[in-house]
């Protein structure tokens, strides 16, 4: 760090040879960059050649079945919606309510410090221990078995880390003086936070909270681990169900060895890929469209 | 009347805000209340499983066999798989996500970084599933066509998919690492005549340094406990090898295995995948926590 490069004497020839090594250099990066987005692209073309055939409507109406032409997302898209749902419900509480209390009550202390240093941890775990997690203490502790609420509570407990995260940025980028004018009028701390500062930061919360849940529609391995079955041929009636998502039904598919499911794994993943694309892209819009500037 | 009424909604107004801070206090404690839950849930079960077999065989036998009829429980294996294809993933990941951050930092104008940074945001989007699938029916019959050997579950192809995985990851963190390192320092190297290579790989690259190894390890860390990629791609034969054209299994598959089937509650197959998930707990632990260490020393160099 404390090394000063050495610079010889710019005579014109290593001028023009440090010149040709910057640009290969350059090269060489901008390379780096060109080959990420070949891969995606190669990805996204294969995906698209194998599934297209076989996104059909039948795809969307039809239960999973062992004969490929029959086979279809429908338990898997009522999963993945009320998986969703149930999560949200759970997932944006929780996790606005500790940024809240993170960024406008906790004074900064070591007990503070101690739930900051424990969220950024979480937010490392690898999910399929959030899976073993769900395991012990929903399917087998709690006696909820492999049911939907059991999963969208393990999920919940996986996207806390982002929603609390990017909640405490929009709340921190909420100019003191707004909340200051509200206390000079007499407002106590939570009529403060709950006509104010909330409502200023929505659109930031409203992003963190879109793009933990496109994290959480893509979680596989989480949901294999608390045992939700792939083979769900009934409609989703409440949320103690057994129940499938499309990541586990994409990843049944493509275990199998015929050919044809392969193809319908690609199809799955098209539909897969479209809901996350549309959630992260609907995140950026907000992110652009509702931003305060201050 | 009046200022009882106004004491009324004054005590009412007060208990709002008691009951409120406690309740906002309680969710923040779930997240504590999560990390207790998950050592707690896999001390439990860990402990179950070494009352059945020793700590000895776990460490020290050279199989994993726990499925069949011929019990042996060696972790080895796994810990081999899991790092063969880490180390596949890393290969690829840390330099082109290095050069990447150095292209988008030092050398992309705003225009190009505006478009460069919503593709790499994708990239990291895609859900691993996807990545899986392509591992499996892109990448590994290509494999196949260079290496004849190659088997059609094997560790280079979970490796390779897994490497474009986390680029973004260190990519953006890299890059996060370069802004970071103050204008005056790039400014003072140009004035002394260096090209913007020098600056990039003499000024900006030192400073950063510690930011780039916390992204690395923290990539490292992200390999390690990755899951559907490996599951679908690489197998389930846990085995000591180098060899990365051969069928492997790691410890978050050999999770999944299990999970697939339907195994009894309490059995010692169910309690293997609480042992193995305590081993990836700690790994994963150990690498976030050094991550966090190294990344706060630059931010006490240029504060």
């Amino acid at each position: 760090m404390n090394r000063v490069p050495v610079l010889r004497n710019p005579t014109e020839d290593d001028l023009k040879r440090r010149h040709r090594k910057g640009m290969i250099f350059a090269a060489l990066a901008f390379g780096a960059i060109l080959l990420a987005i070949l891969v995606l692209v190669t990805l996204l073309i294969d995906v698209f050649l194998d599934g297209l055939p076989w996104l059909r409507p039948e795809l969307f109406t039809q239960f999973p079945s062992r004969f490929p032409e029959k086979a279809g997302l429908r338990s898997a898209l009522q999963g993945t919606f009320w998986l969703m749902i149930l999560t949200a419900v759970m997932a944006i509480p929780m996790g606005v309510g500790a940024a809240i209390y993170l960024e406008e009550y906790a004074t900064k202390g070591r007990l503070t410090r101690w739930i900051e240093i424990n969220v950024a941890n979480l937010a490392g775990v690898p999910s399929i221990i959030y899976g073993l997690l769900g395991l012990g203490l929903f399917v087998r502790g709690l006696g909820l078995g492999r049911s939907l609420l059991a999963g969208a509570m393990t999920m919940s407990l996986l996207v806390l880390p982002i929603v609390i995260v990017s909640s405490r940025e929009a709340l921190r980028a909420v100019p003191r003086s707004l909340r200051e004018a509200a206390i000079a009028l007499g407002a106590t701390p939570w009529q403060v936070i709950r006509d104010h500062t909330v409502r200023y930061a929505m659109p930031g919360i409203l992003t963190g909270v879109i793009l933990a849940l496109s994290r959480a529609i893509g979680e596989t391995a989480p949901l294999i681990t608390i045992g939700a079955l792939t083979y769900i041929a009934f409609d989703l009636r409440s949320p103690f169900d057994l129940f499938t998502v499309m990541p586990i039904q994409i990843f049944n598919w493509v275990s199998l060895p015929k050919k044809e499911f392969q193809a319908l794994a690609a199809a799955g993943i098209i539909v897969l890929l479209v809901m996350t694309l549309l959630m992260n892209a609907l995140a950026i819009f907000l992110r652009n469209r509702l931003q305060q500037r201050w | 009347m009046r200022s009882s009424l106004l004491r009324a909604e004054y005590r009412r107004t007060w208990w709002t805000e008691k009951i409120v801070k406690g309740v906002l206090f309680g969710m923040a404690l779930i997240s504590v209340l999560t990390t207790v839950g998950i050592v707690f849930v896999l001390l439990r079960e860990t402990i179950s499983f070494f009352l059945q077999v020793s700590p000895a065989q776990f460490f020290l036998d050279t199989r994993w066999t726990p499925l069949f009829a011929s019990k042996r429980f060696g972790i080895w294996p796994l810990v081999n798989g899991t790092f063969l294809v880490t180390l596949v993933a890393l290969v690829v990941a840390l330099p082109l996500g290095l050069l990447a951050a150095i292209f988008m930092s030092e050398y992309a104008g705003t225009t190009l970084r505006r478009w460069l940074k919503p593709v790499l945001e994708i990239l990291a989007g895609i859900p691993t599933v996807v990545y899986g699938y392509f591992a499996l029916t892109f990448i590994t019959p290509l494999l196949q066509r260079i290496f004849p050997q190659t088997q059609v579950f094997n560790a280079l192809s979970a490796g390779l998919a897994m490497g474009f995985m986390i680029l973004p990851l260190v990519a953006s963190l890299s890059e996060d690492a370069f802004s970071a390192v103050p204008y005056s320092l790039r400014e003072a190297a140009y004035s002394l005549g260096a090209t913007r290579l020098e600056v990039a790989t003499q000024v900006v690259l030192p400073a950063a340094f510690s930011g780039v190894t916390a992204a690395f390890i923290l990539a490292f860390s992200r390999a390690v406990g990755e899951t559907m990629i490996v599951a679908i791609a690489a197998g389930q034969q846990p085995k000591l090898t180098l060899n990365v054209l051969e069928s492997i299994e790691t410890m978050t598959a050999y999770i999944v295995q299990v999970s697939l089937g339907d195994t009894p509650h309490q059995s010692i197959a169910y309690l293997t995948i609480f042992a193995v998930g305590m081993m990836l707990f700690l790994i994963t632990l150990t690498l976030n926590i050094i991550s966090h260490f190294v990344a706060q020393k630059v931010r006490e160099v240029y504060q």
